[in-house]
Parts: C-alpha cells; structure tokens; sequence
C-alpha cells in the first residue's frame, strides 16, 4: 500500500515537473551550442555595439529601451547616446532601425523582423548558427543561402568580418528515386577582417546582447527569487512550529 | 418613554451580536470554519482543493493588474504585454504570476481530481460535489483557452485556430458555431475581444460561483478521508465526530504549510523558470500572431495535451472531435461507473490499483504524445493509449463489481 502511494506521488510530480524536454527542435541541421554567458557584462557591451553598428540599420528592437540597456550594462547617459544612440536623441526611447520596414519589405521582400525578443522566440542556438552559416550560392539574390535558415533573403551583413564561405555538400540517391543532400562543412573562400574564432566571439557577444534585450529583468528576478525563496523557507519553519503546537493533542 | 429609546439605541452585546442579530456571521464562520469538522488523517493528496483556492485567488488577483495594462486588441495586444514585461513596474512579476498561475491551476485541480480517484470521493454521497467540480473543470479549460489568445502570439493565434475549427466538424451546425465562437470568418479582433470578455468577466464569475457552491455541497456532506469511512458514524457525548477535527485551527493551520511549500514551488517556477522549457510559455508565443505564417509545429499548452492526443489519434474530423469531448466528459459518470463496495484506494482490490496504475501512465503518456509531432510511431502510441484510457472508464462498471474489496476499519488509520 505504502509503496503504491509512493509509486502515484512519484508519478503525479514528474507530471508537474517534466523535465523540460525542448519542443519540436525545428531544422534538421545539428546545431552549435551558443554557450553565451549572461552574467558577463563586457560581452553584452560588446554585443550592444555590434548590434547597433551591424544590425540595427536594418532590425529593429522596439521594446528595448536605451536607458534600459544603460543602466543594465553601466554605461552613462553620455556613453549611450555617443556610441549607441545612433538615431535617436533621447534615452528613453526605443530602438528602431534606420531603414523603413515599407522600403525593406520593398527591397528583400520581407521586413527584417524586429529583434526584441527574437532569441526567446527561436533560442539563442538558432541565432548564433543563423549567423556562422551564410554561403554562397548561386541561386540566390543576394548571393548567399544559409544552413538554418534556407532561402533567407538577408544577405551576409556580417561577410566583412567572417568572409564568405562555401558549404559542401554530398548527394546520396535513395533507393525510391528521391535524393537525399547532406551538409558536409564549410570551406572558406574569401578571407574575412576576423579570423575564425573572434568571429565566434563576435557572434557569440552579439547573441548574448539578443538574449538579454529578449528577457532584461532575467537577472533581477532570479536574485529576487533567491530572497522570496529564504522568506519562505524562514515563513515555513514559523508555520510548522504553529502546526506542530495546534495539532500536540489530537490524538 | 424616553428610557426605552436609550436602550434600543445602546447595542446589547457588542457590534457581532448587532452583526449576528441581522445577519448569520458567527453561526456561518462556526457551520463552515470553527465547527466544521474533517477527518483528522488527511493526507498530502487532501491539499489540493486549498491550492486551487489559493490560485484562484493569485489568477484573480493578477488578472486584475494586468486588465489595467492590458489592451485587447488584434492591433496592440502583443505590444501591451511586452509593455507590461518591460515598462510596467513589477508588471513581469505580475505576468509570470498569472502565467505560471495558469499552468499550476492545472496540475493542482488535476491532482484534486485525481485524489478523489484514490480515495473513492466522487462516490456517494459526494456525487454531487464531483458534477459541480466537473463542471469547474470544464469552465476552467475554457477560461484557460479563451486567456491563451489574449497574448496574441503565434501559438494564441494558431492554437485557437486548430481549436475553434473542431466545432466546424459538427455536421449541419459546424460552420455556423464556428462563426458564432470567432465572431468573424477568420480569429480576428472582434475574437479577441469578446474572449478577453469571456475570460475576465463572464467565466471568472462563473467559477467563483461554482467554486461557492462546490464548497457548500462539500460542507453538506462532510469531506471524505483517506480511508473513505464515514466519519459522522462515530460521535462524541457533544456530538463531534471523534475522528475529526476543526477545520480551523486544526486544518488551516496544517494547510498554510502546504500552501508556503506550494508557495516555494510556484516561486522556483515563477523567479527561476516562467517558460518551464517551453511549456508553461511556448518559445513561438514570443512570436506576434501572423496570419500568414503557419507554425510548423502547434501544439496547445501542456494541459490540454492528453485530450489533443486522442483528438489526433483519430483520422476522421468528426470522430476526431466526438473522441475529444467524450474523452473530456467521461470523468463526469465516475460516480455511477465505479461499482466497488469501498471507497479508498486502501481497501480496494489489486484489480482496481492496477487499473488505476495503468490509467495513470496512459493518461501522462497521452500528455507527452500531445506536445510531440503526430506522425508514425507517435500516432500508433496514441491510439493504443486512447483505447486504455477509454477502456479504464467504460468497463469500469464490471472491474470495480468483482474485484475483491478487504474489510473497512471502523476508525481512520492515524499515526498521529
């Protein structure tokens, strides 16, 4: 009996508390883990400046607002509006991209998607890989395609840094006709400002800025949590001392 | 003369015998607080019902909050709930709060009711108790479905998409209802709007009310225990049963440490994991809602998951739909399917247990299949288990008749 009980509690709290397996992964493509860290504000400040030199031309981050950034990051209101703010005047206001989205969509098709909160919608893997694998491809109009994201009409905005890339691939031919096409790796065609491992960096502090603007009380609601967590646990011992003395003389 | 009026205008007995003389206050607090009396070997599967209580008060309360931040429409909704992430004061606590809230509304009532599987609660003369919480439960599934499109992302609205048209599925009237539901001939703003309708005023009134009247039919019959005997057989000199004890001090004091270790798990959730890997908030939800783009995967949020498995399961539309509801219902008829001469899991024979066992694992294994891609092995598996989890409740009426009950004690079991 004792043991069925302990069998249903077991069951009903991996109910409650499955793990959390990742829903449906989307590309087939292994992916790279980002690796980014949270904590380190130096990377996040080189990630804000990558994302305003090289992405914010284009993508927009409409619920972020630069005072936040600042006071996140550290940086004065003078520092903001010097090095980040590069068309707007005060900090309060949010990021938006120079280009219009009526003359992006014109151009690619598309509007760039704003990026506000575009790692806690695709994760922080996606991003970090959407960005290491551009390659050119003939067939494309901007002259690259991209292993995550296939067909993307952004072009390699970052090709200056990292260089282009040519990506191999292998065909096998399956048994009902169909072709099967694997990705075998990248083989560097031009040479880019970076060599391969700043570029990492580069990615890699840029998606860490992403991933904080996409969450930027994340670190102010773990600590919180900490101390909710402490008056809970002093908050528990008061109430079972209370338990314990109401319930001494039933019997 | 005018020694009479001064004594009218004097209160005799202080302002609760002015209260009590106008209105039931002390006899109510002592019918359904001080003298309400429960077995004193309630177990941890006896915390629920308080837990949902307590949720319920937690959805109320920061629903409130955010209905002042909150704008339900197609145009502004997404945008008003990042605001309230971002630029609202303590507005993400408040977010999260309701979010988490709404997961833990479910795994709380789900174990209530599961409680009441063990323990034999719905059986008589608790019937009645069970049909109303069915019905909160089914108030509750539409008031969390109708607040999911309110963030207006892409699993709202595609979600809410793959939902309302199952009632397309209805032959003659499918089409009809649909429009009805939607307000339009596709979800648009006007369906935002009257499901933020819905889901803040309409529903929520309906199930404080409900919830009233699901504790005062308790109250009528008294609460079952884990040994499922009558503990109103056995009284005092005085009259109180001497298996129970005062709901207050005696319960409430053991149910606030339930509710402070609820309270810490809830927290862990809310400060540490609001997303729960993605199934408290879906990661496509951070997406606004666009009418051109499919998801390539939607599934609905955890606690719908094990009833959209067998809606899959079923190749046809309108079986699909039939299994659905039948499979949500089903649970309503436990009273009368359930045959055995005991009530608590305790006492019950070793067919029962493993039915129950069985039915335990169908029923988490329906939910997993629900949040994976329906294809190939998945759909076999869910087949199988929806003809389990179908099989547990319909031949309930001859396992439960000729399993072999042991003998029921005359007191509760209770270790002090």
């Amino acid at each position: 009996m004792g043991k069925f009980k302990k069998i249903a509690v077991l069951v009903a709290l991996a109910l409650c508390f499955a793990a959390p397996v990742t829903m449906a992964a989307g590309g087939s493509t292994k992916m790279a883990k980002a690796d980014i860290d949270p904590g380190n504000i130096s990377s996040l400040q080189r990630g804000a400046r990558n994302f305003m030199n090289y992405c914010s031309g284009c993508h927009s981050a409409q619920y972020v607002r630069y005072k936040t950034i600042g006071k996140y990051l550290g940086l004065s209101e003078e520092q903001l509006i010097d090095n980040l703010m590069f068309n707007a005047d005060k900090t309060f206001e949010t990021i938006q991209a120079s280009m219009s989205s009526v003359d992006a969509a014109r151009w690619y098709g598309v509007a760039p998607p704003d990026m506000s909160l575009m790692v806690r919608a695709k994760g922080a893997d996606h991003v970090y890989n959407f960005l290491k694998t551009f390659y050119v491809s003939k067939d494309s109009p901007t002259g690259v395609n991209n292993l995550v994201l296939a067909g993307t009409s952004m072009p390699h905005v970052l090709w200056e840094l990292q260089g282009f890339q040519v990506a191999n691939f292998s065909t096998h031919d399956n048994e009902d006709g169909s072709v099967t096409t694997t990705f075998e790796g990248f083989e560097p065609l031009t040479a880019g400002s970076m060599d391969a491992k700043d570029y990492d960096e580069f990615v890699r502090d840029t998606v860490n800025f992403l991933a904080y603007i996409s969450e930027p009380i994340r670190s102010d609601r773990r600590k919180l949590g900490v101390w909710v967590l402490m008056f809970l646990i002093f908050f528990y011992i008061l109430a079972s001392m209370l338990k314990k003395q109401i319930w001494k003389d039933v019997k | 003369m005018a020694r009479i009026e001064a004594e009218v205008g004097k209160p005799q007995g202080g302002l609760v015998k002015w209260i009590d003389d106008r209105f039931p206050m002390t006899s109510t607090l002592k019918y359904h607080v001080t003298e309400y009396y429960a077995s004193k070997n309630f177990n941890m599967w006896y915390v629920f019902g308080v837990l949902a209580f307590v949720v319920l008060i937690i959805q109320l309360l920061t629903g409130i909050f955010l209905t002042m931040n909150y704008k339900p429409a197609a145009a502004d909704a997404f945008a008003s709930v990042e605001y309230i992430m971002r630029d609202v004061e303590w507005g993400w606590l408040i977010r999260y709060m309701h979010s988490t809230g709404a997961s833990f509304f479910f795994i709380v009532v789900y174990l209530h009711m599961y409680r009441a599987m063990l323990y034999g609660s719905y059986k008589k003369p608790r019937e009645l108790i069970w049909l109303i919480g069915m019905l909160i439960f089914l108030v509750l599934m539409a008031e969390a479905f109708a607040g999911y499109l309110l963030p207006w992302g892409q699993m709202s609205y595609w979600g809410a998409q793959v939902i309302i048209s199952l009632f397309g599925a209805i032959p003659w009237v499918g089409d009809a209802l649909v429009e009805i539901i939607r307000g339009d001939y596709s979800i648009s703003d006007i369906t935002l709007n009257r499901f933020f309708a819905l889901h803040v005023i309409l529903l929520p009134l309906v199930l404080i009310g409900l919830v009233f009247v699901h504790i005062v039919a308790l109250h009528e019959v008294g609460s079952n225990n884990p040994d499922g005997i009558d503990i109103k057989k056995n009284k005092d000199a005085s009259g109180k049963p001497v298996d129970g004890v005062a709901f207050h001090p005696y319960h409430t004091s053991k149910d606030l440490v339930a509710i402070i270790i609820f309270l810490m798990i809830f927290s862990a959730v809310v400060f540490f994991a609001p997303d729960m890997g993605g199934y408290f908030l879906e990661h496509a939800n951070f997406e606004p809602a666009n009418l051109t783009a499919t998801p390539e995967h939607i599934a609905p949020v955890w606690y719908f998951t094990p009833f959209y498995a067998i809606l899959r399961a079923v190749p046809d539309k309108l079986w699909g739909f039939i299994l659905f509801v039948t499979a949500v219902l089903l649970p309503v008829f436990l009273p009368w399917l359930d045959r055995s001469r005991v009530r608590s899991i305790r006492y019950r024979g070793w067919i029962y247990k493993s039915a129950l066992a069985v039915f335990t694992v169908t029923f988490l294994m329906l939910g997993w299949l629900g949040t994976m891609p329906a294809d190939g092995l998945y759909v076999l598996m869910a087949r199988i288990l929806s003809v389990v989890y179908f099989a547990f409740f319909l031949l309930m009426p001859y396992y439960t008749a000729i399993d072999k009950t042991k003998p029921v004690p005359d007191r509760v079991v209770y270790h002090g």
